[in-house]
């Protein structure tokens, strides 16, 4: 036999290489596609068996013992009053970190032990600020297994995202518009209101948006404090019909929310509980899922509008 | 853009100054106030259940019974289902997180990328009850024609489905990680006749070596603390088994169990959750130090 020519040889080598990295290439797009295709499954599943469920009836209830009875009045409104209180909590202090951390603090260890902090935060399990707020807020502070205490451990748990997201966008903006703020006579706060905070609402939206859609999804903490019990009223409406015409009544008020609501349907045995779960989950799906998208959509326009 | 006032003066600048540096200041503080919160917390309310009960007991028992009327403390029940559902979910996010973050940032075409990356981010935003109602209802079932013997409850089951959620933070993490990868390495062993998997699997993965581990590390530490869905499709009763095909409680769900029932302050039950969160909280801190130290390890090395 003769000895096969170099280049022949190279050339099947090439060609082994070739065929071995399509194949990955179409494995790859394969996994993406079947991994994005269990998003869809979700959906689907979701909808095959709770959209029959969503009417007019099923948002103005109550939870019920009889299935076909129940709604979800009490959680979507619950839900809607936690996140109230979780946005005033987080954001405020989120945003005022993410400004001092990016914009005044001195390089030393204590700004290191703050990074190391919220970094570690972030990954901290969200039961754990369920603990805390079991301990600290329900007991400690005599807030009860109220919305305060659910909106608190809530914001808690969100407070990294918001901080991330501030200082994230506050990187983005060029050193030369602090600069020439100051160049003017501006003080370091009157450089942050006008001009470093405008250029970074879109940032920071976008974190805010991305938290409060992880703190609706959230059970885990809500169900530590004690949240899971039949509520079947609604707490008080925070505004009244007599001086001061605001009440604050609302937010020591026990309730439900939609997960929660959710996780009591999922356990209970029968299908119509079942139907009941996936209605709730539908909701909260469409939910989160739009929330996610729209702060992805906000990101890309405010990457592409700017040009410094 | 908006002109500054005549009016202000410089000395009431310098007095918002100051005021607004201690504003923001105490956002700072905040932040570290959540972490005293959670840390004191477990300690001060689990101090009581470690005063009772010695800590030998925890890994001298067999089975974890805070609640019964001879109680047991064997906290290795309680951390033998963690370890299994981990372990599980691990199996399914590292392999398919390393390959979908090697396909995007090698193969996949810029634009297509960039859709695609936030879609699959999408899957870690989902609400874990949901995936719990999923694997409990769904999956199961499914699983159920396989191993004819499945029960209602498995944290094989469970184990899936947290894998399916942490893919995310495997090839995000894992994808940019890779892209910062000089292209200076890769052109080389193009140049030396490499092809793109090649590259791939011989230059930028060993590479990207430490920010990929980093994305394993805060991986493994999502899993060992998740909650609803362990809850929900794993099973409540503590159990010490390494068989995923059994249903047993994890560290979480042991919390979630005991919290559903009626919790008065002080009682052993209520102690015996906080001592369980200080477990989970050491565990999950270890792993998050480590992932971040990995991280920055690899932001300096490139």
């Amino acid at each position: 036999m003769q000895p096969e020519p170099l280049r022949t040889l190279q050339e099947g080598r090439a060609r082994r290489r070739r065929a071995i990295d399509s194949n990955f290439r179409r494995l790859g797009f394969f996994l993406t596609l079947s991994t994005l295709g269990i998003l869809a499954i979700l959906m689907l599943n979701l909808a095959m068996n709770g959209l029959a469920r969503i009417d007019w009836q099923f948002m103005s209830s109550f939870p019920s013992r009889r299935a076909g009875e129940a709604g979800i009045l009490s959680a979507w409104v619950g839900t809607l009053l936690l996140m109230l209180v979780t946005a005033s909590a987080a954001i405020p202090f989120g945003v005022a970190a993410g400004i001092y951390l990016e914009e005044y603090a001195p390089k030393n260890r204590w700004t290191a032990f703050v990074e190391i902090n919220i970094a570690n935060l972030a990954g901290v399990p969200s039961i754990l600020y369920g603990l805390m707020a079991l301990g600290l807020f329900v007991y400690q502070f005599r807030f009860g297994q109220s919305l305060l205490s659910g909106g608190l451990a809530l914001g808690c748990l969100v407070l990294p995202i918001v901080i991330v997201a501030t200082r994230e966008s506050l990187r983005t903006i060029p050193s030369g518009i602090r600069e020439a703020a100051f160049a003017l006579g501006a003080t370091r706060w009157q450089a942050v209101w006008h001009h470093l905070l405008p250029y970074s609402t879109g940032g920071i939206a976008t974190g805010v948006i991305l938290a409060m859609s992880r703190a609706i999804g959230e059970s885990a903490p809500l169900i530590t404090i004690g949240a899971l019990t039949f509520i079947a009223f609604l707490p008080p409406a925070p505004l009244i019909s007599h001086a001061p015409f605001v009440s604050v009544d609302w937010l020591f008020s026990p309730f439900t929310a939609l997960p929660i609501q959710m996780f009591n349907w999922v356990s209970r045995p029968g299908e119509e509980f079942q139907s009941n779960a996936a209605a709730a989950g539908l909701i909260l799906m469409v939910i989160t899922l739009s929330m996610n998208a729209a702060a992805i959509l906000l990101r890309r326009r405010a990457q592409r509008n700017i040009t410094w | 853009m908006e002109v500054f006032p005549r009016t202000s003066s410089r000395r009431l600048d310098k007095a918002v100054e100051t005021f607004m540096v201690w504003v923001l200041r105490a956002g700072g503080w905040a932040s570290v106030l959540v972490t005293f919160g959670i840390v004191i917390t477990l300690v001060t309310e689990s101090w009581p259940f470690f005063r009772e009960v010695p800590l030998i007991r925890l890994f001298q028992d067999t089975m974890w019974t805070p609640l019964f009327a001879q109680p047991q403390y064997g906290i290795g029940a309680l951390l033998a289902g963690t370890l299994v559902t981990t372990g599980v979910a691990l199996l399914v996010a590292i392999p398919l997180g390393t390959i979908l973050a090697i396909y995007l940032s090698e193969f996949a075409d810029p634009k297509f990328r960039d859709w695609v990356k936030p879609m699959l981010e999408l899957l870690s935003a989902v609400p874990t009850v949901v995936y719990g109602y999923f694997a409990l209802l769904s999956l199961t079932p499914i699983l159920q024609k396989i191993f004819p013997d499945l029960p209602q409850f498995s944290m094989l089951s469970a184990g899936l489905m947290m894998g399916v959620m942490i893919v995310p933070y495997v090839t995000s993490l894992g994808e940019d990680a890779m892209r910062s990868v000089p292209m200076l390495l890769r052109e080389g062993a193009f140049a030396l006749g490499d092809g793109k998997l090649g590259v791939g699997l011989r230059v930028v993965f060993p590479g990207a070596f430490s920010g990929l581990a980093a994305a394993y590390v805060l991986a493994i530490s999502r899993a060992v603390g998740e909650t609803m869905i362990v809850a929900i499709a794993a099973g409540l009763q503590p159990k010490m088994t390494m068989n995923p095909l059994d249903s047993a409680a994890t560290v979480t769900a042991f919390i979630v169990q005991v919290s559903l029932g009626d919790l008065p302050h002080g009682s052993i039950g209520y102690q015996s959750i906080f001592a369980a969160g200080a477990a989970l909280f050491l565990m999950t801190l270890g792993f998050n130090l480590a992932g971040h130290a990995l991280r920055r390890r690899f932001h300096r090395a490139t």
